[in-house]
């Protein structure tokens, strides 16, 4: 029974190397060749034919200069650090906002956390862009929220919130809750409530049994929330593009601008590289915090 | 439950509903403006059903999201029975490892990839490309969800069959697929929502001979609000809301039948 259900990892297999690996490691060469007004834009181009030959030429042709620049230049620099501090900082929003939101889920009445689930999981179905778009009209001086505190006296003149890293910060918030809040509640329902009693009846107050008993027991779920918040967050460009200003540079960004507009494939695919670089220890970490995840189910 | 945990709730479904809200109302709103009240009037739906280009963007979108999820869900299914069934074969933890890759990886990451793949092949861009991409792309959800279904099920039903006698393929289509049909029909949906609502990779992986309806209110939405996105956008919430519904409903059925047969 194992060899033959062994076989059917065959064609997704190779379906994933063709379209997961192959181009991660064209990623890769098309990051360390130089740009060039051709089609395609760069060289050198790996010449299969020519044998060894070509090998050796496409090798000698390689060259560092996306990443010297990259490295070198301010303006890259700021991205990734402002990447990271977004995403970063948005993570922190998260967990501080998703740890009592999927709590409360968890300890609410058996019957209904059926549609609690489904109704924290409809807007993570719902599309990105759409989520997005919906701040723009909110967040704009002449938006809903200017037009409400201004109503309310709380304002004298319409707020410059759109453009601004904080309008990143709430659409990224916004956006990710779902991812935060499903792995955590997903935790929080499983743990055996005898030990909250126990902390109880011990004379623990609410307050303490969620930070001395609930807290600890829903790390697995809080490390898997933020990895998943934080990894897409620091390549995200439809939310710095629509809610952020033209000084907020995120990499996701930067290498979408690189590719569509200036048309400079191999820069663009050392930023891909890049964000590869800056993702790869939670994207690790991750995968770990998966597997032991599914061993504690088991 | 505390009032405390009441007051959460409330808040945190009020800022998940509220923006989108917002949106749905003004959809209706006869005013252009945000914060002006026109009165009722359904006439941005309209406008959006005489806007052939966007008409023609949510064709490319269904056909591409219909075809992506089909393909992702047959190799997604073959994944998860090989990683659940094959053992410990060479290369399970590497090929575990890539199903997760297009899961996580920063979208523009996946598109930029791909795009790169399909020019180095001379493969033209367009609707067989942005179907490729986004079966990657659903392929590893769909791994997830009916892994996770099959890990759940009851073995002996299997052996039980193999014992009165039926071949490994009649096991297979007789008990284990209508067992973990729901979560295969759950995945699906996950994967046609996932490929009807990406912009990124779709933008990388499309080239100029197709537009989806992402990348079409994409181009619109830069320009600022308008009542003829909210319309759609409307529209578009409405469906991933009736698709949510079927596909927990789905699982709901598949945890009652599984009830029934391991009770």
């Amino acid at each position: 029974m194992k060899r033959p259900a062994r076989l059917l990892a065959v064609v997704p297999a190779l379906w994933l190397a063709a379209f997961v690996l192959v181009p991660a490691l064209i990623v890769l060469k098309i990051s360390l060749s130089a740009a060039a007004t051709a089609q395609p834009p760069y060289l050198p181009v790996l010449d299969w034919s020519a044998g060894p030959v070509g090998w050796s030429s496409f090798l000698e042709a390689l060259d560092f200069t996306n990443f010297e620049t990259l490295l070198g230049d301010a303006l890259y620099r700021d991205a990734a650090l402002q990447s990271l501090w977004l995403a970063g900082l948005a993570t922190l929003i998260l967990a501080l906002i998703g740890t009592p939101l999927a709590h409360a889920m968890a300890r609410s009445p058996k019957r209904w956390q059926p549609l609690l689930v489904a109704l924290v999981i409809v807007p993570f179905w719902t599309s990105f862009l759409i989520r997005t778009y919906a701040w723009i009209a909110i967040l704009k001086p002449e938006g809903l929220l200017s037009a409400v505190l201004l109503r309310l006296g709380l304002i004298d003149r319409p707020l410059e919130i759109l453009g601004t890293q904080a309008a990143v910060l709430v659409g990224l918030t916004y956006a990710y809750l779902p991812f935060m809040v499903l792995p955590l509640y997903a935790v929080m329902v499983r743990l055996d409530p005898s030990l909250r009693e126990a902390a109880a009846d011990l004379g623990a107050s609410p307050i303490r049994v969620f930070w001395s008993v609930t807290l600890p027991l829903a790390r697995p779920g809080l490390a898997a929330g933020a990895l998943l918040c934080f990894v897409p967050m620091v390549g995200e460009f439809i939310i710095p593009d629509l809610l952020g200003g033209s000084d907020t540079l995120m990499l996701g960004r930067v290498l979408w601008s690189e590719f569509f507009s200036n048309r400079d494939w191999p820069l663009a695919s050392a930023v891909a590289i890049l964000m590869l670089a800056l993702v790869v220890v939670p994207l690790v970490l991750l995968r770990e915090s998966g597997t032991s995840d599914r061993d504690t189910v088991r | 439950m505390s009032h405390f945990g009441r007051i959460t709730l409330g808040l945190g479904l009020a800022f998940l509903y509220g923006p989108i809200l917002v949106l749905v109302a003004f959809s209706f709103n006869a005013s252009a403006l945000v914060t002006v009240w026109g009165g009722f009037s359904t006439r941005w739906y309209g406008v959006l059903f005489a806007d052939g280009a966007l008409l023609a963007a949510a064709l490319v979108s269904l056909r591409v999201a219909l075809a992506a999820a089909a393909l992702a869900t047959l190799f997604g299914t073959l994944a998860a029975l090989a990683l659940d069934r094959g053992g410990r074969f060479p290369g399970r933890s590497a090929f575990a490892g890539l199903l997760y890759v297009p899961m996580v990886m920063p979208e523009v990451i996946t598109g930029l990839a791909l795009l790169l793949l399909f020019v180095g092949t001379g493969l033209e861009r367009g609707l067989v490309t942005l179907v490729v991409a986004h079966a990657t792309l659903g392929l590893g959800f769909i791994a997830v969800i009916v892994g996770a279904r099959l890990k759940g099920l009851d073995h002996t039903l299997e052996e039980a069959a193999a014992d009165l006698g039926a071949g490994p393929l009649r096991v297979f289509a007789t008990v284990t697929l209508p067992l973990i049909a729901p979560a295969v029909a759950a995945g699906f949906l996950l994967a046609f929502t996932l490929s009807l609502d990406d912009l990124v990779i779709a933008s990388f992986a499309a080239g100029p001979g197709a537009t989806t309806l992402p990348m079409r209110l994409y181009s619109q939405v830069r320009l600022g609000v308008n009542p003829e996105i909210n319309a759609a956008s409307t529209l578009l919430v409405g469906g991933v809301t009736l698709i949510v519904l079927g596909a927990s409903w789905l699982s709901a059925c598949g945890g009652i039948r599984s009830d029934v047969g391991t009770g």
